[in-house]
Order: C-alpha cells, then structure tokens, then sequence
C-alpha cells in the first residue's frame, strides 16, 4: 500500500504524478527531452541506460516500463534488454554505448566516481561532450524517478504483459502525450 | 577540470544548465515548485532537507549552495551545520525532523522509507502533500547532486561566493538564471 494516499488504479510513477500535477509537468518534460529528444543516441539507446540504471537502483515498476519501451525501441528484443541489465559488457551493442554505460553505473553510485579514464574511453569510441553529458544526466534523473517511485511506496505490478503493452504506446506517443490521459488539464489550486 | 567541455566560469549546475538548456528549463522549474512556491513547509525548512540529501551525497556544491539559500531564509548559518551533523539535537520542529529521517531513506534507497517513518511524521502533523514533497526534493536532489559530481563542475570553495548565491535564490527562486 503506497505511504500516503495516491490516486487509486494508476501505478508506479503515475500514482505520484497524478497526486501533484504541478511536479509532474517538469517530470514528464525532463524525461521526454532526454529520452525523446532530438539526440545523436536513439530512443532505444538512451531507453537502455535508463533501464539499467532502474535495474541497478532495482526500481521495479522503473525498469520493467522502460525495459518494455527499450524493447519496443529496438524491434521487441526483450532478450537484449535483459542481457544489458544482466551483464551488458557481453550484450549485442556498440562499444561506445558500453562505455556510457560504465559512466552511468557510475553515477548511479556516486557522480565523483566518473573518471577521465572513463570518459576518454567513450570518447575514443566515437562518444560527444553531449552524449556524455545526457549519459550523465540520464543516470542522475533515474536516480530521482526511481527513488520517488520506492520512497511513496506505489503500486508496482508484477504483470509483464501490463508493462509491454504500456511500453508500446510511450515508444510510439511519448510521455508528454501519454501523461494527458492521467493528469488533469488544468493546474490544481491547492 | 571538468569531464567534457562547460562554459569558462560557471560553477556548479549553472555550467551543466548552460551547456543544455532543453534540460536546464525542467530542472529549474522543478527546483522551484518544489523550494520555492507557496508551500505549507516553510522555503527555509525545504532547502534544509535539500541541504541535508546534498551533504549525505556529498556534493559540496550543492550542500553550500543550498545551505546558503537555507541561511538566508532562517538567518542562522549554526542551525544549518547542526541539521547537517545532527538534526535530532538541532532546533527544528519535531515534524521537520521527522521529515528528515524519511529524506535521509530516500536519499540512500527509497525502499527503506516504512510505514513506521511515515506514521511518525505524520503524528507530529506532517500533511500527504508534505511527505510527498519531502520524498521528491530528497529524490531530485540525488539527481541534482549526481549530474553536478558526474561532470565533474567546478565548485569553489570560497564561502563568499555561495552566501551572494543564497541570498538571490532565497529571494527570486530557480526559475531565473542565477548568477555566480
């Protein structure tokens, strides 16, 4: 049962989003720039940090939704999400996006622990200052989404299929989008 | 020196914001909902808990930055150390320290937080919206706190520079580009 009383019948983050629009609208804006945005990374990449950083911080409505966007990114390979989050040095991904990943396992523990080495290896794989910047970032935001998502105790289903099918519909409409359907159209006076 | 290329002279998140101004709008924007707007917790009492999670990080940036902010508000810069080094003896309301053992869970692992936690701060008087809020700035400043460490910006030392920083967010938010 979440900590405090959220809407009922919307779960993981959208329980919370729900209770407080006004931290939502930032929310869902950030997510969808740095996951959706114009970006030299694809959707499908940058839904693949995500992921693994969730899995790190074993956020499990956070990893199993942006699991299933990742795949829906990456034409349905559930298995290759699996195997990023397993153990994704033997995964079947470039080797630039390898070495961003060590730069948000990093950051998911502690941003001093991201070194030169590290970031000159990414960059000798083809990585820009932007990449790495939004590598960054990315792992740092999930660090927020996952922790906001575990602090308020929200409902987080154990059905697969839920995050698959939901997963489809944000990789094709985005979060900004999906996020109408739950919040309210107009900011709540409180 | 930083891990990529920032903008010469910004210390800080300000670099990080000015490099990416796509990001930098939502993460003011949250930063001012969530310490500055109108709030049944008091601005000061919020940058103490963002103050708290900056320091439990480590992130000396932040914890000055926001521990400026925090001193400008309450006008005591000794209750601000205490609420780093031991908020259970420092003179806050027991509502805010109990707010604070649920920000520190988060900051760590937001699993940790328990019902136990909750129903404590809510005996003292503590409000949904108010454990909620608390949750989030203690989340976002783990965010906050990590993007300004990851990069690797420069954080002066110079105690001066973050008292001007306080003061002008104390009164004008996050929403402006502050200045350094």
């Amino acid at each position: 049962m979440p900590h405090i009383a959220l809407p009922e019948g919307l779960p993981g983050i959208r329980g919370a989003m729900a209770f407080r629009p006004e931290t939502a609208k930032p929310l869902n804006e950030l997510v969808e720039v740095l996951l959706r945005g114009p970006n030299t990374l694809t959707p499908g990449e940058r839904e693949l940090i995500a992921t693994y950083v969730s899995s790190l911080n074993d956020c499990h409505y956070c990893q199993s939704i942006h699991g299933a966007i990742a795949a829906a990114s990456l034409n349905g390979d559930e298995a290759l999400v699996r195997r990023v989050k397993a153990d994704f040095q033997h995964a079947d991904i470039s080797e630039k996006l390898k070495a961003l990943l060590v730069i948000a396992g990093k950051v998911q523990r502690d941003g001093k622990r991201v070194t030169a080495e590290d970031v000159a290896n990414a960059r000798a794989l083809g990585a820009t200052d932007l990449e790495i910047h939004d590598t960054i970032l990315i792992a740092a935001a999930f660090c927020m989404y996952n922790r906001y998502v575990d602090g308020l105790a929200t409902t987080q289903p154990r059905d697969e299929a839920l995050y698959r099918e939901r997963g489809k519909v944000v990789a094709r409409e985005g979060y900004i989008a999906v996020s109408k359907t739950y919040l309210p159209a107009e900011p709540v006076l409180r | 020196m930083a891990h990529i290329s920032l903008p010469d002279g910004l210390p800080g998140i300000i670099a990080g914001f000015a490099l990416r101004p796509e990001t930098a709008k939502p993460m003011r924007e949250l930063a001012h909902i969530l310490l500055h707007e109108p709030n049944t917790l008091a601005p000061g009492e919020r940058e103490l808990i963002a103050t708290y999670v900056s320091s439990q990080n480590g992130c000396h940036f932040c914890q000055a930055s926001h521990g400026a902010a925090a001193t400008s508000h309450l006008g005591d810069a000794g209750l601000v150390e205490q609420v780093k080094t031991d908020f259970q003896s420092a003179p806050v309301t027991p509502k805010l320290k109990a707010l604070l053992v649920i920000a520190g869970k988060v900051q760590r692992d937001g699993k940790l937080v328990t019902a136990d936690d909750v129903e404590r701060a809510r005996a003292q008087g503590a409000t949904d919206l108010e454990i909620h809020d608390t949750v989030l700035i203690a989340a976002a400043f783990s965010m906050y706190n990590r993007y300004v460490d990851g990069l690797g910006t420069w954080q002066p030392r110079e105690p001066a520079m973050y008292a001007d920083m306080g003061r002008q967010l104390a009164e004008h938010g996050y929403i402006t580009p502050s200045r350094a």
